[in-house]
C-alpha cells in the first residue's frame, strides 16, 4: 500500500525505544530515575534536575486533548491524507505533550474540543513504524 | 554587578530602510535584497558602507558572506539564528557592542527571498520535527501557532471575530501605506469568509509571503550626531527563548520568553509596559500580537484582542498598533523582524506621511521566533528621557 505521510525521519538513537516500542502495541516515555519527572521528547539527560539516569517506562495511552487543529489542505508534499484531518496536541495522564492526529471524530470544531478525553490507537505504517494517533475516550 | 541601564541610550538608529522594492521579486536573489537594503540603509544615515565596521544578520548567510558581499572586512559580526526576531535580538547585541567599541557603525541586514525563491538553498529539518511532528501532517508555522490560538480561544473564550478585528486594523494601516503589498479595504466578514486553511486561521488571519530585505544602522550616541538624520535612542533590549518544539512551550497562551524580554527591556529603559505610545508586533498571525501584548503585561490575560477594537489600535486610534500594515498586510519575506524596527524609528522620526501616529515619542517593538519560542524586545524614543 502507498504510504500517505511521511515516515518519522531520521529516527535518532534516543528515541529509538520510543519507536521500538510502538512496534509492539506500547506507548513508552522516559522517565528520570532520579527525580520520577516523566518527559518527552526523549533526551540524554532530564529536563528537570538535568540527571542522566533515565529509564522507560509503558505510558497507560490515555490523555486529554490540549490543542487542536483543523487542517483544509496538505503542508508537505509527502502528505496525501484527504483533508480535512485533524492535528493535535495531546497530553498525556503521565504528563509530558506530544503532537499526533485526533481520528474517528467529525473534524468540525464543533465535535472537538480542547480538554476532551482521549486515547491512543496504534496505527501500523510498515512494519517498522507504528505511529501513535488518538480518539476521543469511549 | 555590571548595571544594563547604564547601556541605555547609549546607541542610537541612524539609518533604517528596505531593498530597493518589496513583494514579488523574481528577478533578484536574496543576497541582492540584502545589498539593497544595507546601501540604502546606510545612505540614510549619512554614511558610506566603508564607516560598516559591525555586520548583524541571521538565515541563511552569514555575516562573513555579508561582509564580503560588501568588500569590507568588518570587526565584529553577530549572525544569531533564533527566528524572525532575530534582528530585534541582534539590536541588543549590537548595543553591547557599540557601547564597549567592539565597533563603530553596525548594520544588521535582512534579506529573504522568502517567495520566489531566489539564491536560496534548501531548508533542512531537524531530526525531531522530522521525527514527532511531519508524521501527522504538521509542516510549517500555520501547522503549528494555530494550536497557540485554539488554547486561547479554549481559556479565554477569544472568538475568531476577535482575532479577525487585527486583520482589520491592521489593514487599515496598510491602506495607508504605498510600500505595503495588500491595500483594499477587509472587513471582519472578509477575514471570516476568506478560503479556509487550517482551523483557526482563515488565510487573511495568515501572513503574506513576499521577497524583501532590510537593513538598520546603528552607532554610539556621541558619534549618532554626525549623521544625516535625527537619533532613534535605544533605551532599552530584552531577549530570550524559551522552547522550540512547540509541546515543550508551559503555556501555550503566554509566551514567558516574550514576558523576560520584555521585563528586560523596560527595566533598562526605566518605562512600564503601559507608557508606550506607539507599538510594533510580529504579526505571522493575527492572534500573536494580542498574545503578546498579554506576554509583556500592556494587556491583562485574556484581553490582548481589546486593543485591536476601532478607535484603540487603528488609524486615529488611541495606541496605534503595526502602522505599516505588518506581515499580515505590508510585507513578510520569512524572518519579518527587521521590519517593525524600521517602522518604529520612521515613525520616531515623523517621517511616515499619511500614516504618521501623531507625537510619538516611546515605541515599544516585539518579535517573536519560532511559535513565541524566542522573543525580541526593544524600547525605542526620540528623546533620551533623562
Ligand atoms: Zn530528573
Amino acid at each position: 500500500m502507498e504510504l500517505d505521510r511521511p515516515l518519522p525521519s531520521p529516527i535518532t538513537p534516543e528515541a529509538k525505544p520510543f519507536w521500538d516500542g510502538l512496534r509492539e502495541g506500547k506507548l513508552l516515555l522516559p522517565k528520570c530515575k532520579a527525580c520520577s519527572h516523566v518527559f518527552f521528547y526523549p533526551r540524554v539527560l532530564c529536563p528537570r534536575c538535568h540527571a542522566r539516569d533515565l529509564t522507560w517506562i509503558q505510558a497507560s495511552g490515555k490523555g486529554k486533548l490540549h490543542a487542536f487543529e483543523i487542517a483544509y489542505q496538505a503542508f508537505t508534499k509527502a502528505w496525501t491524507v484527504k483533508p480535512p484531518y485533524v492535528l493535535a496536541m495531546v497530553e498525556l495522564a503521565e504528563g509530558p505533550r506530544l503532537m499526533t492526529n485526533l481520528v474517528n471524530v467529525e473534524p468540525d470544531p464543533k465535535a472537538i474540543k480542547c480538554d476532551m478525553p482521549v486515547q491512543v490507537v496504534f496505527s501500523k505504517l510498515t512494519e517498522e513504524v507504528t505511529l501513535p494517533l488518538f480518539e476521543p475516550a469511549r | 554587578m555590571a548595571d544594563p541601564h547604564a547601556l541605555s541610550n547609549s546607541v542610537c538608529i541612524v539609518g533604517v530602510d528596505e531593498s530597493d522594492e518589496i513583494g514579488s521579486l523574481p528577478g533578484k536573489s536574496q543576497l541582492t535584497l540584502h545589498l539593497e537594503a544595507i546601501a540604502n540603509a546606510v545612505q540614510d544615515a549619512g554614511l558610506k558602507i566603508s564607516d560598516v565596521d559591525g555586520v548583524f544578520t541571521a538565515g541563511q548567510h552569514s555575516p562573513a558572506l555579508l561582509g564580503e558581499a560588501l568588500g569590507i572586512t568588518p570587526r565584529y559580526v553577530d549572525g544569531t539564528t533564533v527566528g524572525g526576531c532575530s534582528f530585534i535580538i541582534e539590536v541588543g547585541h549590537a548595543v553591547a557592542a557599540l557601547h564597549h567599541g567592539l565597533c563603530n557603525v553596525a548594520v544588521i541586514s535582512h534579506g529573504e527571498s522568502g517567495r520566489s525563491g531566489v539564491g536560496v538553498s534548501p531548508r533542512r529539518d531537524t531530526s525531531l520535527t522530522g521525527q514527532f511532528e511531519a508524521p501527522f501532517g504538521f509542516g510549517g508555522a500555520p501547522t503549528l501557532f494555530g494550536m497557540i490560538t485554539t488554547r486561547h480561544m479554549h481559556v479565554y473564550g477569544t472568538t475568531l471575530e476577535q482575532w479577525a478585528q487585527v486583520a482589520v486594523s491592521t489593514r487599515k494601516w496598510a491602506m495607508l501605506n504605498p510600500k505595503a503589498l495588500r491595500r483594499e479595504a477587509i472587513t471582519v466578514a472578509d477575514v471570516l469568509n476568506s478560503r479556509p486553511v487550517v482551523y483557526p486561521f482563515n488565510v487573511l488571519n495568515i501572513c503574506l509571503v513576499t521577497d524583501a530585505g532590510g537593513a538598520v544602522v546603528l552607532t554610539r550616541a556621541d558619534l549618532a550626531k554626525d549623521c544625516a538624520k535625527k537619533p532613534v535612542y535605544v533605551r532599552g533590549v530584552g531577549e530570550s527563548t524559551e522552547h522550540v518544539m512547540l509541546t515543550q512551550m508551559k503555556d501555550l497562551t503566554f509566551s514567558e520568553a516574550t514576558r523576560l524580554a520584555g521585563e528586560k527591556a523596560f527595566r533598562m529603559a526605566g518605562v512600564t509596559p503601559k507608557d508606550f505610545d506607539h507599538i510594533m508586533l510580529y504579526d505571522a498571525f493575527t492572534s500573536g500580537p494580542p498574545i503578546m501584548l498579554e506576554s509583556l503585561g500592556v494587556a491583562k490575560r485574556g484581553e490582548g484582542v481589546h486593543f485591536f477594537e476601532e478607535g484603540r489600535s487603528t488609524p486615529g486610534g488611541t495606541l496605534p498598533i503595526n502602522t505599516n500594515g505588518g506581515g499580515l498586510s505590508y510585507t513578510h519575506s520569512g524572518m519579518y523582524g527587521i521590519f517593525p524596527i524600521i517602522e518604529a524609528a520612521r515613525q520616531l522620526r515623523g517621517e511616515c506621511g499619511p500614516r504618521q501616529a501623531p507625537n510619538v515619542k516611546l515605541s515599544l517593538v516585539n518579535g517573536m521566533g519560532g511559535m513565541l519560542s524566542a522573543a525580541g524586545t526593544l524600547v525605542l524614543s526620540n528623546e533620551t528621557g533623562t
